[in-house]
């Protein structure tokens, strides 16, 4: 059992310190229940609508390393695996990203960084305006077993999670940031959304689906929130309520993976049939 | 053999009343927290915008945080004023009056060339010289009660009744704002009566826009998502309203916009130099 605490926060606009001395009290408020990972949303340090005011927010994967490694020898007992979203400054080249880090406090530090790949630019969406875009979609060793990121419209797009399964991925971690919208139903259209694609994500791959999701109002943009866990069946777990503050605490039961993909196959039937694609996939890339 | 027939799709201008209700609640208290406030000011016109802001006011803040001013001038139709009273009484909120003729004549009696219509713009300007006047007095925020279609239209007047800084009903058409009116207990007067400015006498929108709200809505929200001209008719309307409709929505872009600045620069405000308007950085 790994467990998990999946914190559902609301930062303030560009207060930094402010937001990681807020993740600190969350901490201390789950501390009780010992989570071997936490999981943020996407560009928790922030908040997610910065246009231009990315430049002057961006960290190095180093310092947010620094900030969160002292947050967590102040208010943590043992280690500490963190999954967090942040606008990344990339020193060497100049570029930014939006990234999301999995970093082992107390351990390790900074294992690996998803860069994320498809920035929405369209509708209240201006991402790829400001950043730049990452290349690559991979899964990585945690001292639990195999994980994944994608960020927000990343998993909009089936195919990312497919290569994170197909690459040996048993938690996908999704931190996102989905300003709310279609009040036709009571949750709206968006949340619905991503619970419909948490489902079935969750349910193609066998794998644990972990979204965090911010909440907040970002000048009439309210995150929507909505966080939840998914199994590899396809259940949902925990799910937050949406536009507040939440904390799910869920154990991931990762022995349980094997007998519910033997039950249905899907990725292993995938992985010996993608094969017999591979020529229409070469064909259609060629025609973009 | 059962034979199951689809639904054919398509837009739908259908809210659920209650969540819209708590997310415009919610937006209340965010947007004035991390501005400071705790208060709202309202100006009620006895209208259902005002009416329901109000309510949605009262319901975000409790109705002892919120200040309702009526503003009437001597020329405005007397059922206003009685149906602001009535929206505060319905919500618990204390009214106050501040009669504006004396401002707006006093400039009126200097301009004798002075005309309805302008007059009637005169007055809007006057009521946001009082709203935010009283805002600083109560340090209170001012609330914004202009709707979708009105705004879209650009039957408002420019820096008057569309200046408070924010405003929870500014993304609900007309219609939409009727159903949550009732959804909210606006009184059944205020959200049945022919919606009007009362700038001038005897006005009403629909005459004044030359259109229903209930079919210019549904036009609005196409021609929002880019649907062709033959696709809205094919809906059940006329060419005629929706030239009126895209005629309305095109001349007054600017009214939706700050004004208008000479680019000379690479930092121009708004066109390279871009934040949001709530980004703050620590110091």
């Amino acid at each position: 059992m790994v467990r998990h605490a999946v914190l559902q926060l609301a930062p303030e606009k560009g207060q930094i310190t402010r937001n990681l001395a807020r993740l600190g009290q969350a901490l201390e408020a789950i501390a009780e229940d010992r989570p071997d990972v936490v999981v943020l949303p996407e560009a928790y340090p922030t908040a997610y609508f910065l246009q231009g005011g990315v430049r002057e927010l961006a960290m190095t994967a180093a310092e947010l390393e620094e900030r969160l490694s002292e947050l967590h020898a102040r208010v943590w007992e043992g280690p500490l695996d963190l999954v967090i979203g942040f606008y990344e400054l990339d020193e060497a080249s100049g570029d930014y990203y939006n990234t999301a880090a999995y970093l082992e406090l107390g351990g390790r530090g900074l294992i690996h960084r998803h860069r994320k790949v498809f920035l929405p630019t369209y509708g209240v969406f201006d991402e790829e305006r400001y950043l730049s875009r990452g290349h690559s979609v991979e899964a990585f060793e945690t001292r639990f077993g195999k994980a994944a990121i994608l960020i927000c419209e990343d998993f909009w797009h089936s195919i990312t999670a497919t290569i994170a399964a197909l690459d040996g991925a048993e938690v996908i971690y999704v931190p996102s940031a989905s300003p709310a919208r279609g009040f036709d139903q009571a949750r709206p259209q968006n949340a619905r959304r991503w619970r419909t694609l948490a489902e079935s994500v969750a349910g193609e791959h066998g794998v644990f689906v972990a979204l965090a999701s911010l909440v907040g109002f970002e000048a009439g943009k309210g995150m929507s929130g909505y966080s939840l866990v998914a199994s590899p069946e396809g259940k949902i777990l925990a799910e937050a309520p949406g536009f507040e503050e939440a904390a799910l605490v869920v154990d991931l039961d990762l022995e349980r993976i094997p007998p519910v993909r033997y039950e249905n196959p899907l990725l292993a039937d995938l992985k010996t049939g993608l094969g017999l694609l591979w020529n229409d996939l070469e064909r259609v890339k060629e025609r973009l | 053999m059962k034979k199951i027939y689809g639904l054919p799709g398509g837009e739908t201008l259908e809210l659920d009343l209650a969540a819209t209700a708590n997310f415009l609640v919610r937006f209340i208290q965010k947007e004035l927290a991390w501005r400071g406030y705790e208060k709202a000011l309202v100006a009620v016109s006895g209208g259902v915008d005002s009416a329901t802001t109000l309510a949605l006011a009262a319901r975000a803040l409790g109705p002892e945080k919120v200040h309702a001013v009526a503003l009437p001038h001597k020329e405005s139709s007397p059922e206003s004023l009685a149906h602001a009273r009535l929206a505060a009484e319905a919500f618990g909120v204390g009214l106050e009056v501040i009669d504006i003729t004396a401002m707006v004549e006093g400039y009126a009696q200097q301009r004798p060339d002075i005309t309805p219509y302008r007059k009637g713009n005169v007055k809007a300007r006057a009521r946001m010289i009082v709203l935010f006047d009283l805002s600083m007095a109560y340090h209170a925020l001012p609330l914004g009660t202009g709707n979708k279609t009105e705004r879209l239209f650009g039957y408002f007047t420019w820096h008057g009744d569309d200046a408070p800084p924010i405003n929870p009903l500014g993304d609900l058409y007309k219609t939409q704002v009727w159903a949550l009116a009732e959804h909210l207990g606006v009184p059944e007067e205020i959200v049945n009566k022919p919606p009007t400015a009362d700038l001038e006498p005897g006005q009403t929108d629909e005459a004044d826009l030359g259109l229903k709200y209930a079919r210019a809505d549904v036009i609005l929200e196409h021609y929002l998502k880019g649907y062709p001209d033959a696709y809205i008719e094919r809906l059940g309307y006329a060419k005629e309203e929706i030239r009126r409709v895209k005629e309305l929505v095109n001349k007054t872009h600017y009214k939706r916009h700050l004004p208008t600045v000479a680019v000379v620069s690479n930092t121009a405000i708004h066109e390279f130099y871009l934040r949001p308007l709530d980004f703050r950085i620590e110091l």
